[in-house]
């Protein structure tokens, strides 16, 4: 059986691949495309340490195809920053300390950017929920969403000016 | 290496012939969220997969004339819980829909394929159940409907025949007066698989219950209509006496196993304190009271 | 709260390698690829318990793409040698055994085989292709059911250590150890009180996101390079060295960025059998756990089963404690019983203590150090019984364990007498606290308990070496968890007087630096601190010699001081004081590079107390329990680096509420592990939580430069009977079972006798 011929984008610009179709999104990222900073940490969509965007919705790769992105728009954490710039949720986590040992969190920054671009007023419930979808073993969650809340306030703050 | 076909058909049609020709290793793609997770575990192992997001049916929710909706199998939770109109007139059914999962999994996850999954623990189906949703199925034999409380009938297993596929799912116009809720009990507050699920369907006219429906999951190999517990609220204005009669109807509806995620004892309590608050919500919906949903 | 002033001890930036992990740039242990690698796979066993009749691995090393198949006859036998394996200890003979079952299979997961070949699928193909052949054998997997009599044996070789007269027959039970102080039979006849309780709670999972991960790269010549996701390179390279049989000067072991371990990335799984894989194959092998292999066969911590009999007299003051403790090991001998005897009562000075350990083998992974092992499973079995003890007299609970908490000079039931310590200031700021002032809001109720780990010291090397700008780079050798980094920036910068941006800390191979220690029993900042202040002092003594070159004096006549060479007094002459910068610039002319080193086995390590608060409300009917509020109280030292040490007390509070709550391994009737995924291994999300707050009590260590006190594993021990408490209080049923999840509680609260309507 032949590999299939997958054209998408991912971070914005336009990528090729070839893929089997049972390869996930994660496998392809984190394999041919190099791609490593979407993580697995469970392959079921149980700990969102692949989370990545298609299309602008959160999703997890390992729930994906790879096949199933032609002629989507996949974004991921290497597209988070932008040039020398990090994301102010970026900038934020290391301010904050929101990470500890890092693993969950570029899937952590991908979800939380989402919520965000949704909702520019969280409350503290709403980005619970929305990133209880994101396991973290290391910080009891209190830094990750105080930097979230910081940020989003931030951003309003920046808006408004 | 891979034998595995990957197609992604534009129509009904094609999807379908698709399916009959895999031959009982073809399986449907919607939102992947257990599929990708069963092929991984080595739990089903398709010769092909049949993509059916690009099938505009499947995709898309139709306003109905008189009030109704129909939902293609494939929506994602996520599209579904911003649909105004729907969220409205459904709410239980959409709260439902919107428990399945993460956040990521609710950008993927359908709630066609939650049905199909046929978990008895899927949590839209006891909410499809309570809101009387038939099933479109279309197969190689042209269309079908069934109720969704006739779908499921195993764990794991359906009334789809070789080469069929679900195409959408169609919530009848309600009542005025009406309204619906879904509770779930999981050990924590999200991310589990329901212990116990239960949708309310209700119809209120000055206070008093004119009509009910039912729908009971997670506690027996597929997921129940008490049509009993339905019956005990009909007439009543949702007084304790009431409530306690449908309860106990769902405790005796009831046919769980003890297993990882609870006890037949649990299971068959907790049936009736579910029963009880899901009732109360449905009913403050449907005399007006805006009642948050529940997590 | 510092009493000294320092410019950077106490401060918090960014650390240094923040950027990289925000970004996905950091690589992890399933980051690093090889060209030409292999994939390696291990067959593992089907059964809790069976002996293996053979193994024919043929067809498996025919299938084309497959290139080396291993066994454990490809494991060299290991003698009966008791090593240090993290904070805890194993056996060699049980560590070969651990990574490629030999006789025996002793849990469902055991590795039987491993497969490098060119993909994924080959070796998944391959696996199946390869023929084991069982005996099954009955099995046990719950700790009491193992030590009775009758239960299956494990290993026909145990017979009961510390027992009198030796045992003639085999047991489940590898050891039994008492600790003593006083008279527990005169004590209790004292007491006006007594209260005893049986507890038990559920074997948990560290569950660290990262799974466990290596590549390893075998030369034709010997030399062996070994990328991996760990706690500690070189107790790697220390452990491939003896279960492969090769020079430690040939294994370079590379830790990469490492995805939490908790104590469960202190042994060693994939990396030997990746080792030999690629030694057979002639290619690089690369080995990554599936999140089920994670659960089925790494890690887990002990279940446990206790009971607690406390005697005290009205006024509060305990005069007895008599205490015996059984926990799982696992399928070999190494259960933590020993820190979970020691822990028990640490915290309160009391005449009078019996505990009695028992170490129990059974059916199930080997278990490695989850954070504090197992104080949080003792400690919970105690601070419930105190806590009982608190309601039977009318106390405070904070007011009862005041009355009796350990101090300076107080002897310990296990031996050591404390040296400065910080409970009672921990219960003091908890009974001062915002939240433990605040009233306990209507449905909800409020538990305390307290906890210590007495965290460990070791061996540390590290080097500074000044740069040709004078910017200064720190080496050490313990991989960073949790912003270990920065810390060891702080002490640096601290020590040198520059700006903490002018010195970057790294982490080195097995090759680069001298030997460190695991990351583990909250000693990196500690010992490892100390080896870098040493080591910045050496550089500063270097500094000071060239100094003294430049301005042709006495090194004895230089001063180190605000980041500067300065004349020690006029007598040694009128000199612009030298920057780093500067004497760096002129190294090359007073006598090269100028580095400084250090190492050393770290004494001192100031035991850690804290005190955890939580309002919960449960719900009646189902059984849930919602936290409120939590606040973790802490003696942390000093605080290098604070938001690094909240986090430290936040997230062990959170794993402590996980094992309180939700989660457990749940075998079935087979011996087989039934929730091996985060689905139904329930470790805690966000949206279960409320702010954690913390409170950092700061009672230096007298025995650190910088009066560091280890933080990473007090926190997780109070938060069992802290959850379990405020449910008592707010339900009226005591769990004496973990975890208090929504079944077993409503389980508890039917069965409990009806109160009187209030």
């Amino acid at each position: 059986m032949a590999k299939l011929h997958v054209t998408t984008k991912i971070n914005g610009e336009e990528v090729e691949y070839l893929c089997d179709a049972q390869d996930s999104m994660l496998d392809v990222l984190r394999g041919p495309l190099g791609l490593t900073g979407s993580k697995e940490g469970c392959g079921s969509g149980d700990c969102g340490a692949c989370s990545i965007t298609v299309d602008g919705r959160l999703t997890c790769a390992c729930l994906m195809l790879a096949a199933e992105a032609e002629g989507h728009d996949i974004g991921t954490i290497e597209g988070l920053a932008q040039g020398e710039k990090l994301h102010p949720l970026q900038e934020k986590f290391i301010e904050m300390a929101a990470l500890q040992c890092g693993i969950c969190t570029p899937g952590v920054l991908v979800a939380a950017k989402a919520l965000l671009d949704r909702n520019p007023d969280p409350t503290e419930t709403e980005v619970r929920f929305w990133l209880a979808g994101n396991l973290c073993r290391c910080t009891g969650y209190d830094k990750i969403i105080r930097a979230v809340m910081d940020v989003a306030a931030d951003m309003r703050k920046t808006v408004a000016a | 290496m891979s034998d595995i076909k990957y197609l992604a058909p534009g129509t009904i049609e094609e999807a379908v012939k698709a399916m009959q020709a895999a031959g009982g290793k073809g399986f449907v793609l919607a939102g992947g969220t257990d599929l990708l997770v069963q092929m991984r575990s080595g739990a089903r192992e398709p010769q092909t997969i049949v993509d059916v997001k690009k099938i505009p049916e499947m995709t898309t929710i139709e306003e109905l004339p008189g009030g109704g909706f129909r939902i293609g199998a494939a929506v994602s939770g996520a599209v579904i819980g911003e649909h105004k109109k729907l969220v409205a007139a459904f709410p239980g059914v959409v709260e439902a829909i919107n428990l399945i999962g993460s956040k990521q999994v609710q950008g993927r996850a359908s709630a066609g394929g939650n049905l199909c999954n046929s978990s008895p623990a899927a949590d839209s189906v006891p909410a499809m159940v309570a809101a009387g949703v038939t099933v479109q199925i279309a197969g190689p034999n042209g269309r079908r409907e069934v109720p969704v409380e006739k779908f499921p009938t195993a764990p794991g297993r359906n009334c789809l025949q070789p080469g069929e596929i679900v195409v959408s799912l169609t919530l009848p116009a309600p009542a005025a007066g009406s309204s619906d809720a879904y509770l779930r009990l999981i050990p924590r507050t999200e991310m589990d698989i329901a212990v116990v699920g239960i949708g309310v369907s209700l119809t209120l006219k000055d206070g008093t219950v004119t009509a009910a429906r039912v729908g009971l999951g997670a506690v027996a190999p597929t997921v129940l209509l008490v049509e009993d517990a339905a019956k005990a609220l009909v007439g009543s204005k949702l007084d304790d006496a009431a409530l306690e009669k449908a309860a106990a109807a769902c405790r005796a509806a009831c046919k769980p196993i003890n297993d990882k995620r609870g006890t037949i004892e649990y299971r068959t309590k907790i049936s009736g304190v579910l029963l009880k608050r899901a009732a109360k919500i449905a009913a403050q919906r449907a005399s007006g009271a805006t009642v948050g949903g529940t997590h | 709260m510092t009493a000294q002033v320092y410019k950077w001890i106490g401060t918090r930036p960014k650390r240094p390698d923040g950027a990289d992990k925000v970004t996905g740039r950091a690589r992890f242990g399933a980051d690093f690829n090889m060209p030409g690698q292999l994939i390696g796979r291990v067959l593992r066993s089907p059964h809790p318990h069976a002996v293996i009749k053979s193994i024919d691995t043929s067809a498996a090393a025919a299938l084309p793409g497959v290139r080396a198949v291993v066994t454990a006859a490809d494991f060299p036998e290991q003698e009966n040698l008791i090593v240090p394996a993290g904070e805890m200890q194993v056996n060699l003979r049980d560590v070969t055994r651990t990574i490629m079952a030999r006789e025996k299979v002793l849990y469902e997961g055991h590795p039987v085989a491993a497969v490098a070949a060119a993909s994924e699928a080959i070796a998944k193909q391959a696996l199946a292709l390869i023929k084991v052949e069982y005996a099954l054998l009955p099995h046990v997997i719950d700790v009491e059911e193992a030590m009775k009599d009758g239960a299956p044996i494990l290993h026909d070789h145990i017979r009961t250590d510390g027992v009198q007269p030796v045992p003639t027959k085999p047991s489940n039970i590898a050891k039994r150890i008492e600790n003593l102080k006083g008279d527990v039979a005169k004590g209790f006849a004292e007491a006006e009180v007594v209260i005893e309780r049986k507890y038990t709670t559920a074997p948990v999972h560290q569950a660290y996101i990262e799974p466990h991960a290596c590549l390893a790269s075998a030369a034709e010549d010997g030399q062996v390079s070994v990328w991996t996701t760990t706690q500690g390179h070189f107790q790697v390279r220390g452990f491939c060295s003896r279960l492969l049989q090769i020079e430690t000067s040939q294994i370079r072991v590379t830790p990469s960025e490492i995805g939490g371990g908790f104590g469960g990335k202190t042994v060693v799984y994939l990396e030997p059998v990746a080792i030999r894989l690629s030694q057979k194959s002639g290619k690089p092998v690369k080995m990554v756990m599936t999140r089920e292999e994670v659960f089925r066969a790494s890690g887990p911590a002990p279940g446990g089963a206790m009971t607690v009999k406390i005697g005290a007299k009205k006024d509060g003051r305990i005069v007895a404690a008599d205490i015996t403790i059984a926990l799982q090991a696992g399928a070999f001998p190494g259960s933590p019983i020993g820190p979970a005897c020691w822990c028990s009562m640490a915290c309160y000075d009391v005449d009078n203590i019996r505990v009695v350990g028992f170490d129990v083998v059974s059916n199930r992974p080997k278990v490695a150090a989850y954070r504090a092992p197992g104080a949080p499973i003792s400690s919970f079995a105690v601070e419930s019984t105190i806590d009982i003890l608190a309601q039977e007299l009318g106390m405070d609970p904070i007011d009862l364990r005041l009355k009796n908490a350990a101090m300076k000079g107080t002897k310990t039931h296990y031996g050591p007498v404390f040296d400065r310590i910080g409970l009672v200031e921990c219960l003091e700021a908890a009974k001062n606290s915002a939240h433990y002032k605040s009233p306990v809001k209507p449905g909800h109720a409020r538990g305390i308990a307290a906890g210590f780990w007495f965290n460990v010291g070791a061996d540390s090397s590290a080097a500074a070496h000044v740069g040709e700008d004078g910017t200064v780079t720190v080496i050490s050798g313990n991989p960073d968890i949790g912003g270990s980094r920065a810390s060891l920036a702080l002490m640096a910068a601290e020590e040198l007087g520059v700006d903490y941006d002018k010195v970057r800390a790294v982490i080195a191979d097995t090759h680069s630096i001298g030997f460190n220690f695991v990351t583990g029993g909250s000693r990196v900042t500690f010992a490892t601190g100390m080896a870098v202040v040493n080591a910045t002092k050496d550089a500063i003594k270097e500094l000071r010699v060239r100094a003294a070159k430049i301005w042709g004096v006495d090194p004895e006549g230089v001063v180190w001081e605000g980041g500067k060479a300065r004349p020690a007094g006029h007598n040694v002459g009128e000199f612009e004081p030298l920057t780093l910068a500067q004497i760096a610039a002129q190294a090359g002319k007073t006598g090269g590079p100028i580095n400084g080193h250090a190492q050393l086995n770290a004494q001192g390590a100031g035991p850690g107390f804290g005190v955890h608060i939580a309002d919960v409300r449960v719900d009646a009917e189902t059984g849930h329990v919602v936290i409120d509020r939590y606040t973790a109280v802490q003696d942390v030292g000093t605080a290098i680096h604070p938001s690094y040490v909240e986090g430290q007390l936040q997230g062990g509070a959170v794993q402590g509420i996980g094992w309180a709550l939700n989660e457990e391994y749940i075998y079935n009737a087979k011996g087989h592990l039934d929730n091996a995924g985060f689905l139904d291994y329930r470790i805690p999300v966000a949206s279960d939580l409320p702010m954690i707050e913390t409170i950092l009590v700061e009672v230096p260590n007298p025995h650190h430069p910088y009066g560091v006190r280890g933080v990473g594993e007090v926190p997780i021990v109070p938060p069992l009977a802290t959850i379990a408490n405020a449910v008592a209080r707010a339900c009226g049923t005591r769990m004496t079972s973990l975890p208090i999840s929504p079944p077993r509680l409503s389980a508890a609260l039917d069965a409990a006798p009806k109160l009187a309507a209030e």
